[in-house]
């Protein structure tokens, strides 16, 4: 047989193939659930009709392949797999093309490739996990026959040179082709894009390493193909589309040449290569092509240039030529509030009375938002800038009004907003009462750490509409249970929100609904607020829309308590017998080179800054996504990079006028587990007590009942062995800044500051925690990690925080608070509900051994609850209270 | 056995056999011969169920492979087209699985040794035949809900491998995916079969045969006759090609299609014509062997058989037909 004409041939309905006059095939990458905040919304809401229609519309668009990735943390992503394909294989107009099936899960691979008929594209597989895996999974990807895409990541980690690149395709193309005799056209390699022009020197050969990577493989490894998400090189030109335009294009250009034939790239992001203005061209090229020492710099000066003109066409005063309502509506809409008072006096001058201009005017134009923002065509960032708008007007009309003795105005309700009693976190809870406020609902926000009977007595003297409750931290849930039962008690009527992070459907259905007659809802997100609000309040319906949402409650508590398996679980004495057993002759333990505790005050923010895991704070937003794809998203991509430009904005204003600041205390301790589940740990010749929790649900031979006290050296083993604690804070000074904007009526930049110390303190903690790996522990003295490898946990032991999935429980926050003497040496307090303040803080455990590693303790048995409680020397009842969350029904 | 087939496949065009249905239903059996003594008192009526008669009428079947193989076929289809546990469950017949394959392969075997023996120049090939089973792995059987599967790929997985061991421990020389509406289905059958292969350490010659049921030529699955030759060919197989649902002149262009594109062998055992009003098929044997000629004339063909309404007088002017012209060269087509 000929070996010489070997095309890599895919299938849908209809056939691929892909011959070396084939032109660059573009991946659709629409219906990726970290690609595309829209699907992702969809996927989560089971809305799977409006799914399809964005794989349609990629088909349609022109994609010749469609990846599907269901790679979320909220979603059951095999189930949603397996149901999204065996629909997408009953639409003939998007199931013609190949499919290409994404996860970093083989679970749901494999499900995936159960359910096609054609022959897909694996997205992928790599040495990552040593070449027994590897080789396992490809076997199985060529008996379900299928093509796979191999990341150029092995043991070690993730290429990142061009040595690396090639040494780590031809390794797996050898075992790939000798071993399990896979096809070699069947193969495709992603050689990873990465970043150029970040101003750090070992990024300056990233997109020259992808090309000659590229070109050494196509032409050393025969017939194989290669591909890339092309819109990472461009990163550090975020908000700079013509930069990035010419630059992908640029890049292409290149890669193509050197037999990149395949890739994701977002075909709104590209410029015709020959359309590129020849000094731009030179500059970009410059960069990717590493021809100068000083083409970063170069480039960076040019795009200001290339920005500006752009930026100049983009300001248009046209609209201010319009008649009053289309100018006060736009200004609503775009959130723009430079002309609104002269605006608005216009409107105060031809009216009779001021409070027109509100119930007119004004509120036309918020209905535009309102109706916007309910049909998805506004972002939060947008709303919470319209509402800034908004608050100006009002205020500047507000004395006209009081002068003329006016009636107050007439809202469409009131509603009382409270984070509930132990709990500090309000951005979430703020975000809901400002869309709730634009759309004309009088709020009453009590802030944060509200008692029930504060709740109760302002709610009456108020005859508030609706009672909103918020909470992060997991005592929270109780609050709230407790705050339904008492309006019960009390005979109230009026519906009650639930929202905030811990709080959930299923917990609010279980737990908080059986305990108030009247209606009670989960709204975790903002656009959703409005409409409940409205329903709740819509006179004519309210009676039936309630009795629905009892039903409905009623209905998911029924399903969710039916649905719930029986898990088996094991007593704790057998837990204990199955403990993680590291071998303790063999395991390293390294001895920090500084023990003992440390503090940093008023920490340089600027270091920070390279830390931040900016993911969080989209959702913060209600925008989700992945930082960065999510600069990029179609949908949110505009309103993500407009926030990230203002977020960039403030974060540099808080640098610059040190308006944040941050502190530090963090020890390192000798310590050793003592009776399986405590670690005691020696600091001045005192001795402290951590007491852990146990895994106790039922487990599969081989598999640990993990407690944190596994990791460390049991006193009988004769190991001297270590642990540490921290708390770090960059919260001081955020409640003065918020309010100094919130007097302002500026509620987008009192948020912003709030979303900002949050996303500071959790940099703060990483950043730490780094510095404890290499230095002053110092186990970890040769890591060199990323920012992104950073996120995603790549270093070598853990930092677990009290009341997170590890350590629910948050009493062991007691112990670090008396063993770092944290609140008299930075500041940081305790709540009576143990949440820190400021709410900008973060605290924890470090361990150290390499065996270490995250994870979720989930249900308890009581058995644990009173061991536990004598342990610590408290009743059953005050330990259930702690850890009723985590108790087994 | 393997080295042979694969000689002979190089040297001329194989000839498959006919359907076993058409030649069956001339036997006009009872239901009481359906059921012979072992089955007199089953629970259900077992008329109808053709691969039963491998255990109640095995020398019928005999009978049948003994004439094909007389009219000229090099290689006959063991009775089997519906020896799954899935399509089996119609009759409640699950437990017999295994014995039908393994009876159907053994019956086909001692016919086809017994014809070699004889003619020790044109040796005797068994393919155990493995049928679509009655339901589809990538279509919903319900129109109001389209992400519905009445079967999975495991299920289809685990029922198509014990077929498998069945017809290669009854002695099957060639396995044959055949009739295939859904190419999921099919490879589950192939993904079964490569794990017999492995846990045996043994080769197996896999013919892989597609149905294209209508003119808008293709699979009822709804993929072209290449989506469908690429979706099947990561396994190493012995042929490719369409048995069924047309007619040899209807059947033309999808052949084309497959063997400008494969290095695999092509085979087809398309029906005696389109059905009449009767549901008949009436083409003659000439008529057949005519049109059979343009897939000769075109060099398209290494395996050519009949499939519905084909009896041992279609399948001896095929072959004699096919003995007059070289068969398509087995090298890989320019694509």
């Amino acid at each position: 047989m000929e070996t010489e004409k070997r095309y890599l041939k895919l299938s849908g309905l209809e056939p691929l193939i892909i011959t070396p006059e084939s032109n660059f095939i573009n991946v659709g990458e629409r219906t990726n659930v970290a690609g595309s905040r829209k699907f992702l919304r969809l996927i989560k809401e089971e809305n799977f009709e409006e799914a399809l229609t964005i794989a349609r519309h990629q088909v349609e668009g022109g994609a010749q392949i469609i990846d599907i990735n269901m790679d979320d943390g909220l979603i059951d992503g095999k189930e949603a797999m397996v149901k999204f394909l065996n629909l997408v294989v009953a639409e003939p107009d998007i199931a013609r093309v190949p499919i290409m099936i994404d996860s970093s899960k083989w679970e749901i691979i494999e499900a995936g490739l159960q359910v096609v008929q054609g022959k897909c594209v694996v997205n992928s597989i790599s040495l990552k996990e040593g070449e027994e895996e590897f080789i396992r999974q490809a076997k199985l990807i060529k008996r379900y026959g299928a093509a796979v895409i191999i990341m150029a990541f092995d043991e070690v980690g993730q290429a990142d040179t061009y040595e690396r690149r090639i040494e780590i395709a031809e390794r797996s193309y050898r075992i790939l082709v000798d071993q399990v005799k896979f096809a070699p056209e069947d193969i495709i390699f992603d050689l990873n894009i990465f970043p150029v022009a970040t101003g750090m020197e070992e990024h300056r050969k990233n997109a020259t390493d992808f090309i000659e990577g590229t070109r050494w493989v196509r032409q050393n490894l025969p017939h194989c193909s290669v591909s890339g998400g092309v819109s990472n090189v461009s990163f550090s030109f975020r908000g700079n589309n013509t930069v990035r335009e010419a630059m992908h294009s640029a890049f292409l250009y290149h890669a193509i040449e050197a037999g990149m034939n395949m890739g994701i790239v977002n075909p709104a992001m590209l410029e015709v290569y020959d359309d590129i203005p020849k000094d731009l061209l030179e500059h970009v090229e410059d960069v990717l092509l590493d021809r100068r020492d000083d083409a970063t710099e170069r480039l960076l000066e040019f795009a200001e240039t290339v920005k500006g003109v752009k930026k100049e066409k983009v300001i248009d005063l046209s609209w201010r030529e319009e008649p009053l309502q289309d100018r006060i509506t736009r200004a609503l809409v775009k959130g723009i509030d430079e002309f609104i008072i002269e605006d608005v006096e216009e409107a105060r001058q031809t009216s009779e009375r001021p409070i027109q201009v509100i119930e007119g005017q004004l509120m036309t134009g918020m209905n535009v938002v309102g109706d916007l923002f309910g049909s998805g065509k506004m972002f939060l960032p947008q709303v919470v800038k319209s509402a800034r708008v908004m608050k100006k007007a009002v205020a500047y009309l507000e004395p006209f009004i009081a002068a003329e003795k006016d009636e107050a105005t007439s809202s469409n309700g009131k509603i009382l907003m409270a984070t509930v009693k132990g709990d500090v976190h309000d951005i979430g809870k703020n975000i809901v009462s400002v869309v709730l406020a634009c759309n004309n609902y009088e709020i009453v926000d009590l802030g944060v750490m509200v008692p029930p009977e504060r709740i109760i007595a302002e709610a009456k003297e108020h005859q508030v509409d609706i009672i909103g409750l918020s909470g992060l931290i997991t005592p929270s849930l109780d609050e709230m249970v407790f705050l339904a039962k008492e309006m019960q008690r009390q005979d109230f009527e009026v519906p009650l929100l639930i929202g905030g992070a811990t709080t959930s459907k299923a917990h609010t259905a279980v737990k908080i609904d059986p305990q108030y007659q009247h209606a009670v809802i989960h709204v975790n997100d903002a656009s959703r607020a409005v409409t409940v609000v409205g329903d709740l309040l819509q006179k004519d319906k309210k009676e039936s829309y309630i009795t629905g949402l009892k039903q409905d409650y009623a209905d998911f508590r029924e399903g969710f308590l039916n649905r719930q398996k029986t898990k088996t679980y094991v007593t704790i004495e057998e837990a204990r017998e199955n403990k993680y057993a590291i071998d303790w002759e063999k395991s390293e333990i390294v001895k920090p080179n500084a023990l003992g505790i440390q503090k940093i005050e008023d920490f340089n923010l600027e270091l920070l800054k390279d830390y931040i895991d900016w993911t969080p704070f989209f959702r913060s937003w209600d925008l989700h996504g992945r930082f960065p794809n999510i600069l990029e998203d179609e949908v949110v991509g505009q309103q993500a990079t407009d926030l990230f430009l203002d977020a960039g904005n403030m974060l540099q204003k808080i640098i610059d006028e040190k308006l944040l600041k941050a502190n530090a205390i963090f020890g390192l301790f000798e310590a050793q587990t003592v009776e399986d589940d405590d670690i005691l740990v020696r600091h001045d010749s005192k001795e402290y007590t951590f007491r852990t929790l146990r895994q106790q649900s039922k487990k599969a031979t081989g598999r640990p009942n993990l407690a944190l006290a596994d990791f460390v050296a049991p006193k009988e083993s004769g190991k001297q062995d270590y642990m540490g604690c921290f708390c770090v804070s960059a919260g001081f000074g955020t409640e003065e800044l918020a309010q100094s904007y919130e007097k302002e009526n500026d509620d987008y930049n009192s948020i912003m500051v709030k979303a900002l110390a949050d996303r500071l303190a959790e940099a703060f903690a990483e950043y730490l925690h780094e510095q404890v790996r290499k230095t002053h522990w110092g186990y970890a003295s040769e890591e060199n990690l990323t920012n992104e490898s950073l996120i995603k946990e790549e270093y070598k032991g853990i930092r677990p925080a009290p009341g997170y999935p590890a350590c629910p429980d948050h009493l062991e926050k007691l112990t670090i608070w008396k063993l770092l003497q944290v609140e008299e040496e930075i500041g940081v307090k305790l709540t009576e509900n143990l949440a820190m303040w400021p709410a900008a803080s973060v605290s924890g455990y470090y361990f150290g051994s390499p065996e270490s590693r995250y994870f979720g303790l989930g249900k308890i048995k009581e058995d644990q609850i009173t061991d536990f409680a004598k342990r610590k020397g408290i009743s059953d009842a005050e330990a259930t209270k702690w850890l009723r969350t985590n108790i087994a029904d | 056995m393997k080295e042979k087939l694969h000689q002979a496949l190089e040297e001329r065009i194989l000839i498959l056999d006919g359907a076993m249905g058409t030649m069956l239903q001339r036997y006009n059996f009872t239901e009481e011969d359906f059921r012979g003594e072992r089955f007199k008192d089953f629970h259900k009526p077992v008329k109808g169920n053709n691969d039963l008669l491998s255990l109640t009428q095995p020398k019928a079947i005999a009978e049948v492979h003994a004439k094909y193989f007389a009219a000229g076929a090099d290689i006959v289809e063991t009775n089997t087209f519906s020896g799954t546990t899935i399509a089996m469950a119609d009759y409640d017949m699950e437990d017999l699985v295994y014995e039908l394959n393994y009876e159907s392969a053994k019956i086909a075997k001692k016919v086809a040794d017994e014809f070699t023996q004889k003619e020790p120049h044109k040796p005797r090939f068994v393919a155990g035949a493995m049928g679509p089973t009655n339901k589809t792995a990538s279509l919903s059987p319900d129109v109001n809900d389209p992400g519905f599967r009445a079967i999975s790929f495991d299920e289809l997985r685990i029922a198509y491998k014990q077929q498998a061991e069945a017809l290669l421990d009854g002695g099957s020389d060639i396995l044959l995916v055949e009739t295939i509406f859904d190419t999921l289905n099919a490879k589950a059958a192939l993904f079964a079969i490569e794990e017999v292969k492995d846990e045996r350490g043994i080769e197996v010659p896999i013919m892989v045969s597609g149905t294209i049921t209508d003119a808008s030529g293709r699979t009822l699955s709804g993929q072209t006759a290449e989506a469908f030759l690429i979706s099947i060919s990561h396994i190493p197989i012995l042929s490719v090609g369409f048995n069924c649902a047309l007619g040899a002149k209807q059947l033309t262009p999808h052949l084309e299609v497959v063997a400008h594109r494969t290095p695999f062998a092509i085979s087809a055992y398309p029906n005696a014509g389109l059905p009449n009003a009767f549901g008949e098929y009436d083409e003659s044997p000439e008529q057949m062997a005519a049109q059979i000629k343009e897939y000769l004339d075109k060099k398209l063909i290494n395996i050519i058989g009949g499939c519905c309404g084909t009896t041992p007088p279609h399948i001896k002017a095929i072959a004699d037909l096919a003995k007059q012209y070289e068969p398509r060269p087995l090298t890989l087509p320019v694509a």
